[in-house]
């Protein structure tokens, strides 16, 4: 089997994907090779794999290969984007092509209903939580709701609550992340500030204002 | 006293999303509800709402019961001695909307996020990498979550059951625990995935995990994880095949009654 090395800054960035964006510069082909391990992929994946699958670049230098690959995506108006998910990096098709891939593929688009959100919402920033804990904020019988999300894997059991009766603890998956384009759980939208309560009436109109909020999270899985 | 609201009959998640949308439509703050007011709207809502499921009612009523003790309260007297009569009989019902207003924000706000196959696509990508093959040790035992998503990700492999499905010889869990303890003869360490044939029926694939449960839980096999939602490798915890199988013995015959004669109670196959 042939050993394929890896020369930083020696050869001209020729298999880039677009020369004119970005001055690659020393990254020479760098990121035109990660650019296909991320297509081969398919996954995001972690730059860790990237590193050991190049052999040779640094960390530092992956990074800036897969920066300089973001930049060319996004400016030179190209059909895919490069976006950093579940604690790795992917191609991704941007959302304004949705319908038509969408018609391409003939698949119906995942359902995501109110409970679902509201649940999974619950479940997210709370994690792990029992059942009895979600069903407090909701107001609501979360066990339907929870068979469901676990089925689809967008939940998971992650243990027993040292509490009687041991009830059972759930966590988001990595598979959640990947549905929703989290890199990380860290990057959830901000929960907003407990005791405000005009404020909240104010935006129950179910807009957003994601800045001045402090994150309230548990402890989560480290993904 | 109820006005007569125009109902659009908007699917209500609950009595709080129900109690939500009155204050909204009362313009009133929710540090301040006019208790009597939306506890009437909420009564008159509750009858125009036919369409509630019985599981559901049940919540709305226990909401109802909520309102009417907290605007009974409001009406007493206030003594002025008790201290605890001081705090306002709304607070515990407000402190819940509020905290559950900001939960339904994020949910929107995940909603509105791209979600991968209905806004954004990627490629169908190759399954995770199994655990490197350098013996590296896995780092960590792996939980019964763990194991539960690798059973799922074997059941969902699956074939589909044929249309006449033939009777299979049943399978005992004891069986399986001989046949996965056979396994490490030859190898120390095995993939949790190849406990499982591909010819293996739903029954048979959870005969076999039951069995492994058995052996993790008497402590001869340990199921380790190299990383999270990564391949579950299953190894030896004591040293020898022949010192599991004898501990099983010991431990096992008791509780699994059927012995390997195995026409006891773990038996499914013909279930």
């Amino acid at each position: 089997m042939e050993t394929a090395e890896l020369v930083i800054g020696s050869e001209n960035g020729n298999g880039s994907v677009n020369g004119a964006a970005t001055p690659a510069g020393d990254l020479g082909r760098l990121p035109a090779l990660v650019e296909s391990l991320l297509f081969a992929a398919g996954r995001p994946v972690p730059i860790s794999q990237l590193v050991e699958a190049l052999d040779g670049p640094s960390r530092a230098e992956v990074l800036r290969a897969l920066e300089h690959l973001t930049a060319v995506y996004e400016r030179g108006g190209r059909g895919l984007r490069v976006v950093q998910v579940a604690g790795g990096w992917q191609l991704r098709t941007p959302a304004e092509h949705a319908p038509w891939v969408r018609r391409l593929l003939h698949e119906r688009p995942p359902r995501l209903s109110r409970p679902t959100l509201e649940t999974l919402a619950v479940v997210a920033y709370r994690q792990p939580c029992t059942r009895l804990e979600i069903e407090a904020v909701r107001g609501v019988d979360a066990e339907a709701v929870l068979t469901t999300l676990i089925e689809r894997r967008l939940v998971r059991i992650v243990g027993r609550k040292e509490a009687p009766g041991r009830p059972l603890l759930y966590a988001t998956t990595r598979d959640f992340l990947e549905v929703f384009g989290l890199p990380d759980l860290n990057a959830l939208p901000p929960l907003r500030d407990l005791g405000d309560g005009a404020a909240l009436l104010a935006a129950t109109e179910l807009e957003v204002a994601p800045e001045g909020v402090e994150v309230t999270r548990a402890p989560g899985e480290d993904v | 006293m109820s006005a007569p609201c125009t109902v659009r009959l908007p699917i209500f998640e609950g009595p709080l999303d129900l109690l939500l949308h009155l204050i909204k439509k009362n313009e009133v703050q929710i540090t301040d509800i006019p208790i009597a007011t939306i506890t009437d709207q909420y009564l008159a809502m509750l009858e125009e709402l036919p369409e509630l499921n019985l599981d559901g009612a049940g919540e709305y009523l226990v909401m109802a019961a909520t309102l009417m003790y907290i605007k009974s309260r409001m009406l007493l007297p206030q003594t002025g001695e008790d201290e605890e009569a001081e705090e306002d009989p709304r607070a515990e019902l407000v402190q819940q909307l509020v905290e559950y207003q900001r939960f339904r924000e994020v949910a929107v706000a995940l909603g509105e996020r791209n979600v991968l196959y209905r806004d954004v696509f990627a490629g169908p990508g190759e399954p995770a990498a199994p655990g490197s093959d350098d013996g590296e040790p896995p780092v960590r035992d792996a939980s019964l979550g763990d194991l539960l998503d690798a059973l799922r990700d074997v059941l969902q492999r699956l074939r589909p059951p044929r249309a006449h499905d033939i009777q299979r010889e049943g399978l005992s869990i004891w069986e399986c625990v001989s046949r996965i303890l056979a396994g490490f003869v030859l190898s120390p360490r095995r993939e949790f995935a190849s406990l499982f044939t591909p010819e293996a029926d739903r029954a048979e694939v959870i005969v076999i995990f039951l069995a492994l449960l058995e052996l993790i839980r008497v402590g001869v096999l340990r199921a380790r994880q190299a990383e999270r939602f990564g391949a579950i490798a299953l190894e030896l915890a004591v040293a020898t095949v022949e010192e599991a199988a004898a501990r099983v013995r010991d431990l096992g015959r008791n509780e699994w009654r059927g012995g390997e004669e195995g026409h006891g109670d773990g038996r499914v196959g013909d279930r």
